[in-house]
């Protein structure tokens, strides 16, 4: 209890909620079992294979839920609840068309090339296709700023805790990230995996009762939605397509190309397919079919993920009895922010004990992302850089040594960037735009790659560059000559989200056009030294003989079926 | 993820879900007889009891399917079964 106790000791006077004993020992059950779990796994975990890749023996229902839950970390789920109170439901087309495309895509086209090929990471995979400049482009690049990403988040945590449970920011900041690197560094992968699914439940059971017992106060969804429109005449925010048709009609600024080309095309099946925090996962299953139908079973979840995430924001609209403003306006005025719709909607319904289960979800979601950056970094730095570059052939041991510093690192290095950020918030801005700059162009290299033979390592190299180089270029002219936002977004009225995802779309388009062309002006790879890589020379499994039921693409074509029919139903 | 000799991750999920469900539906029923002096939207639903109670159940299920040693224990019955049915005459032989 000597947890516990320390929360209570660096508990602030001004707060969100208030917990009550119950809830701390619930909160401090939470984080003995995280523990116990890394030093259970510790001697399970020998190998390089058995740190990096979690032995290659997850099933797909683990790591399918494994591959959602490290996406469900960091500020997801109050960060798109406040997004659901300030746009309505338009927030849902980053789990529906931002995600469920991309996911059963990843599963069905792009997951058997990944698998058999049996690259450990998405840089390496760039190693095997096109050689070391690639891999060293995209290794380096997203090493850095996984830590970076990882820092900003952690500090994002540790400032919600403050608002909401009045907790010491920096007690927040080295309790939560210390518990991710112990666990991390002694079992792995392995142990962020299975922490994962853990928090993926945690999460789940501790979220679903505020729909829950929102939907009964307002007598269900019609009830929900007439409320809203009592409580916010004119808006609509119960309708996620109907609005699109300008970039004026919509809270948002967007147009539906960009929600369909940009976050639908290029940015979800970018993040989706290529980066590595997400893919390392699924890489983990035990055989082809477990790694094709993990994405799949995570995709099903992700549909659902709006009934605990966006619902509680739609439900703050209906039955919350203040409104809620920009975290600014909320400052100057002593009101409430729209990033607080969530614990207000916890401390509406729930009471001790439910409480408690509640901020676990919250917390068990930011340290599942956590998780999921420091052992992504881990593996690229180890695999990728360390042992690329700088030594080539030492032991197992020693990469699994390296492995476990680098945790340890990766976690020191995210809490750096996370005081960073105190002192200097508009990082923040910075580095999560720099995020962007390299996952639309990687998207294009590695799809070429995978699907067309011709692609050379010169094309697939200098494509990469050209994307990259071409977002971080439009970024900066919009930041220089904001005019130059018509260009950029199509429209003076379009807002960030919509700049966003008009530039993943040219950068995209950038370094496909280049890759191709430089493709064709070099000589390509012999197709002997493609087998394993590419459409074409590959040999890829057939699952004719098993039943229908059992086949990857029979539950695909299940989930997409519920895919649109839940666009159809809320359109 | 389970290998003859380790825990599942099923299994702690189980264990955790069940004290969770102990304390929540605990603190609930204890919440009937004593209320609390701050109250919540909809709190006469007792969600707290009815939540618990459903994590103890989900617990109790997952600790019992995956409890230590007991998947081996059926995969090896199996096994047992597979090979007395291999070694069976066949009806329709000779």
């Amino acid at each position: 209890m000597d947890c516990a106790a320390a929360f209570l000791l660096f508990a602030a006077p001004s707060r969100l909620l208030s917990l009550a004993p119950v809830d701390l020992v619930i909160i401090v059950i939470y984080f003995a079992v995280v523990l116990a779990i890394g030093f259970y796994l510790k001697r399970l975990t020998r190998t390089g294979e058995d740190f990096f890749m979690a032995g290659r023996e997850m099933t797909a229902w683990i790591a399918g839920l494994s591959f959602l839950s490290a996406n469900l970390g960091s500020l997801e789920l109050m960060g798109w609840a406040a997004a659901s109170y300030q746009y309505g439901i338009l927030a849902t087309h980053w789990y529906w068309i931002g995600a469920i495309p991309a996911m059963l895509f990843l599963g069905i086209v792009m997951m058997p090339f990944y698998y058999i090929s049996k690259t450990h990471s998405v840089p390496g995979y760039l190693k095997l296709r096109y050689g070391e400049s690639s891999r060293a482009l995209a290794g380096v690049s997203f090493a850095f700023m996984t830590v970076l990403m990882s820092g900003i988040n952690m500090y994002a945590m540790a400032l919600v805790m403050k608002v909401v449970l009045g907790w010491d920011i920096h007690f927040s900041i080295w309790v939560s990230s210390l518990t991710v690197a112990i666990y991390v560094a002694l079992g792995g992968l392995r142990s962020a995996i299975f922490n994962e699914v853990l928090q993926f439940m945690l999460i789940w059971l501790g979220a679903l009762l505020v729909p829950i017992i929102g939907l009964i106060e307002t007598g269900g969804w019609k009830g929900m939605q007439a409320r809203i429109l009592q409580n916010f005449p004119g808006g609509d925010y119960t309708h996620a397509w109907r609005t699109l048709g300008s970039f004026t009609d919509n809270p948002m600024g967007i147009h539906w190309t960009g929600i369909v080309l940009g976050l639908g095309w290029v940015i979800s099946f970018g993040y989706w397919n290529t980066d590595f925090l997400v893919v390392q996962r699924v890489l983990a299953a035990k055989d082809l079919r477990a790694a094709r139908l993990a994405p799949i079973i995570g995709a099903a979840f992700k549909m659902m993920v709006p009934f605990i995430v966006i619902l509680p924001g739609l439900l703050g609209l209906a039955v919350l009895p203040m409104k809620l403003v920009g975290e600014g306006q909320a400052v100057a005025t002593g009101g409430h922010s729209y990033n607080e719709v969530l614990p207000l909607m916890l401390a509406r319904y729930m009471g001790p004990g439910l409480l408690g289960l509640g901020i676990t979800a919250l917390i068990a979601g930011f340290m599942s992302g956590m998780a999921g950056n420091v052992s992504a970094f881990a593996t690229v730095w180890t695999y990728d850089i360390y042992r690329a570059f700088f030594r080539k052939d030492a032991s197992d041991a020693h990469y699994v040594r390296m492995g476990r510093w680098c945790t340890v690192l990766g976690v020191l290095i995210s809490i750096g960037t996370a005081y960073l950020v105190m002192q200097f918030l508009s990082i923040m801005d910075y580095v999560q735009a720099l995020f962007s700059f390299f996952i639309a162009p990687l998207f294009g290299t590695v799809l070429l790659g995978m699907l067309w033979k011709r692609t050379t390592p010169a094309g697939g190299f200098w494509g990469l560059l050209a994307g990259t180089a071409s977002s971080i270029g439009m970024w900066l002219w919009v930041k220089l000559d904001p005019s130059a936002l018509a260009y950029v977004a199509l429209s003076h009225n379009a807002r960030d989200m919509a700049e966003n995802m008009y530039r993943a779309l040219w950068c995209w388009i950038v370094c496909v056009t280049v890759t191709v062309v430089v493709s064709l002006l070099t000589r390509p790879k012999p197709e002997s030294e493609l087998a394993g890589l590419v459409y074409g020379c590959t040999a890829i499994p057939s699952e004719r003989h098993l039943a229908l039921w059992r086949r990857p693409i029979f539950w695909a074509a299940v989930v997409i079926t519920g895919f649109f029919a839940l666009n159809l139903i809320f359109w | 993820m389970h290998g003859d000799e380790r825990i599942s991750i099923w299994f702690f999920i189980g264990g955790v879900l069940l004290i969770y469900g102990i304390l929540i539906c605990g603190t609930g029923v204890y919440e009937l007889w004593n209320p609390p002096g701050q109250k919540v939207v909809l709190g006469e639903l007792h969600a707290s009891v009815w939540w618990g109670a459903l994590l103890i159940v989900l617990g109790a299920v997952y600790c019992w399917q995956f409890f230590p040693g007991r998947r081996q224990k059926r995969a090896e019955e199996a096994a047992k079964t597979a090979a007395a049915k291999a070694t069976e005459p066949s009806r329709d032989a000779g």
